[in-house]
């Protein structure tokens, strides 16, 4: 276990380096000079932007520019953004609300998606069954930004138990709306998830096993089914974990939370280089470590899988 | 040799006294396919008492297999259907027990031993705790004693460092060790009758004999009851005391061992015998029963074997022969001789 530990965190290594020269050259290499574009429709006073390209490295070729950016990361130095502001400020200032949102959307998904996958799993073509399958369904196929627009209009417009918008998005009450749009898509493939797996383990021997022993009903679906089912679905939620740790732009955009994905997607538009290959590579390492993490859950939750 | 004979006649004895531990009457049960209605078990009866062992012998699709799961209570209930009948333990119709009565008595009074113990044990669930379960839910013992109790039982079925061994996982033994779990398994609250289903299919040959050895001694110690479901003569020749031959959901031939052996009195058995391999044949074509066992879904009109059968006339195509008791030569009644066969005498007799 140790050395599957040992060599997983050194494979992650050329990942890291892999990603993230691969999103600084493509934030460089985009058309469009961001610094002449910092002065807007004016025109530019040369020694004026030589200065500050300077500045910022970007009168270098661009693997000085990587060398240079990747020595001042291994410092946590994530660099100064175009507005001066440094990039790890930025960073400070919305992780903790895509955490926050991340975390509300995982709960949710988790919870109501297991509970809906085993209410329609236990009970296959039941009204139950049928019912949790049209709407998960319907929640697949609708695109995440409608359902926002939906339950933007419904709840905020027409019950007016929410603000449109987020106000605060450190308020933990007022994400709660964008979280459940946020989780939906997921809820929707965890209750499938759950439901097949359960579908599955139902019809396998050791099921039988435990009946012809005699167990509770209760016993025989907590202990052993259950136990076997959720095996493939905590794998989903672990890598989901990762994912929603990245922020989403459009749930984030359409609620204005000032989250990590907001604070990149105005980066790329204004061809911010710093804060945008800072913010992607904290995303990449917390990736990596998420799914680290899956895979050794995954040994512990099934003992068959044993890595030497 | 003086004391197997003592010992046959005590099993004999024990046999005729007293009600039996399980008895199934009259059992049919149906399966609702989208092809049809499968009758898969057609009026099976058969008992087993304490200490005996039947062997319930047929191919696959024979109804023997159903008739275990009915009797458990672990048929698939649908696509499965009891129609008719009464399985009765200790002279209650199980059939006719809540789900919490027919719980307490799985397990507790009647155990089953199943096929391939790999799928048939949880991958994820330590030996030690599934054994232990058993002494947890059922006597509500600590989890510290239902681990002692579960090493307790390794060391009866003989799996070695049964203490180091306690919280390894089921793909972690051998396939013998591993049945030897489902027998500890079986065994743990001492049950009456153990239903063992196929239990040595899945072993090779010199571990067969092994598990089949310590299922005999065990049932032996504990005088159960032992319903034993196969498909191998060779298996069924050592320990059983009766035969029931299934053939299409029906009994065609019910017989004490050796006797079965020695003198079948219906052309199933016969060709089953017939087709086991032997030494002193060597070298001679192996025989085989034509066809095909019949589609559950469409059973021939008559005996259901009759398109098989080398001495089948038209009566057989007809008329469903019912389980006849058998007699000798001098018209005696053979005692546990039963045949569903309207030429057993021909077969018998010959």
């Amino acid at each position: 276990m140790g050395s599957y530990v040992l060599r997983r965190v050194l494979q992650m290594i050329p990942v890291f380096f892999g990603t993230t020269l691969l999103i600084f050259v493509m934030v460089y290499t985009l058309p469009g000079d961001p610094v002449t574009a910092l002065f807007g429709e004016k025109a530019a006073d040369p020694a004026v932007v030589a200065s500050i390209k300077h500045k910022y490295f970007l009168d270098q070729p661009l693997w000085k520019q990587y060398l240079h950016y990747m020595g001042n990361l291994f410092q946590g130095d994530f660099g100064t953004s175009f507005t001066g502001r440094p990039v790890s400020d930025i960073m400070a200032g919305a992780f903790p609300v895509t955490i926050r949102l991340a975390l509300l959307a995982f709960v949710f998904e988790m919870i109501l998606g297991l509970a809906l996958g085993m209410l329609s799993g236990l009970r296959r073509g039941s009204v139950q069954d049928t019912l949790v399958l049209v709407l998960t369904l319907m929640v697949i196929s609708i695109p995440v930004f409608v359902l926002a627009y939906i339950a933007q209009t419904v709840f905020a417009t027409n019950l007016g138990w929410v603000t449109p918008t987020v106000q605060d998005s450190y308020d933990l009450s007022q994400l709660v709306l964008p979280a459940v749009v946020l989780g939906s898509l997921s809820l929707a493939y965890v209750a499938r998830l759950t439901r097949t797996s359960i579908g599955e383990n139902l019809r396998a021997d050791y099921m039988r096993t435990a009946v012809a022993k005699g167990l509770p009903r209760r016993t025989i679906v907590l202990r052993h089914l259950l136990r076997n089912s959720l095996i493939p679905v905590i794998t989903f939620l672990g890598t989901d974990l990762g994912a929603l740790m990245g922020g989403a732009i459009v749930t984030e955009g359409i609620f204005n939370v000032q989250g990590i994905g907001n604070v990149l997607y105005r980066a790329i538009n204004t061809k911010e280089g710093p804060t945008v290959v800072g913010i992607v590579t904290v995303l990449v390492i917390i990736y990596l470590v998420a799914s680290l993490l899956v895979d050794l859950l995954y040994a512990v939750l099934d003992p068959r899988i044993r890595y030497a | 040799m003086t004391t197997v004979i003592e010992n046959d006649s005590q099993k004999s004895g024990r046999l005729e006294v007293g009600t039996p531990l399980l008895e199934v009457k009259d059992l049919h049960v149906e399966f609702h396919t989208r092809d049809g209605v499968a009758k898969a078990v057609n009026g099976v009866n058969y008992s087993v008492a304490a200490g005996e062992t039947l062997a319930v012998l047929g191919e696959s699709g024979s109804g023997k297999s159903v008739t275990a799961q009915t009797i458990m209570g672990i048929l698939d209930m649908p696509p499965g259907k009891v129609t008719q009948g009464e399985i009765l333990y200790r002279g209650q119709d199980m059939l006719k027990m809540s789900n919490e009565e027919r719980r307490k008595i799985r397990g507790r009074k009647i155990a089953m031993i199943f096929q391939d113990a790999l799928s048939a044990l949880n991958p994820v669930l330590s030996v030690g705790y599934q054994l232990g379960e058993m002494f947890r839910v059922h006597q509500g013992v600590s989890k510290a004693e239902a681990k002692a109790k579960a090493i307790e039982l390794m060391d009866r079925v003989r799996i070695p460092a049964a203490k180091e061994r306690v919280n390894d996982y089921p793909h972690q033994f051998s396939g013998g060790m591993r049945q030897r779990i489902m027998i500890a398994m079986a065994l743990s609250l001492q049950p009456d009758l153990i239903i063992a289903d196929e239990p040595t299919t899945a072993l090779d040959v010199t571990v067969q004999a092994q598990v089949m050895d310590l299922l005999a001694e065990l049932q032996a110690e504990y005088n159960m009851g032992l319903i034993l479901i196969t498909h191998d003569l060779g298996v069924v020749a050592d320990v059983a005391d009766k035969i029931a031959v299934m053939y299409a959901g029906r009994i065609v031939e019910t017989a004490p061992v050796h006797e079965l052996y020695a003198n079948p009195a219906h052309p199933y058995t016969k060709g089953l015998l017939r087709s086991i391999p032997r030494l002193d044949q060597k070298g001679q074509e192996l025989y085989a029963i034509k066809g095909l066992p019949p589609n559950l879904l469409k059973v021939p009109a008559g005996c259901a074997f009759n398109p098989r059968c080398d001495v089948a006339t038209d009566l057989c195509r007809t008329e469903i022969p019912a389980l006849h008791h058998v007699t000798d030569k001098d018209g005696k009644e053979l005692t546990g001789r039963r045949s569903a066969c309207h030429l057993w005498k021909e077969t018998l007799h010959g």
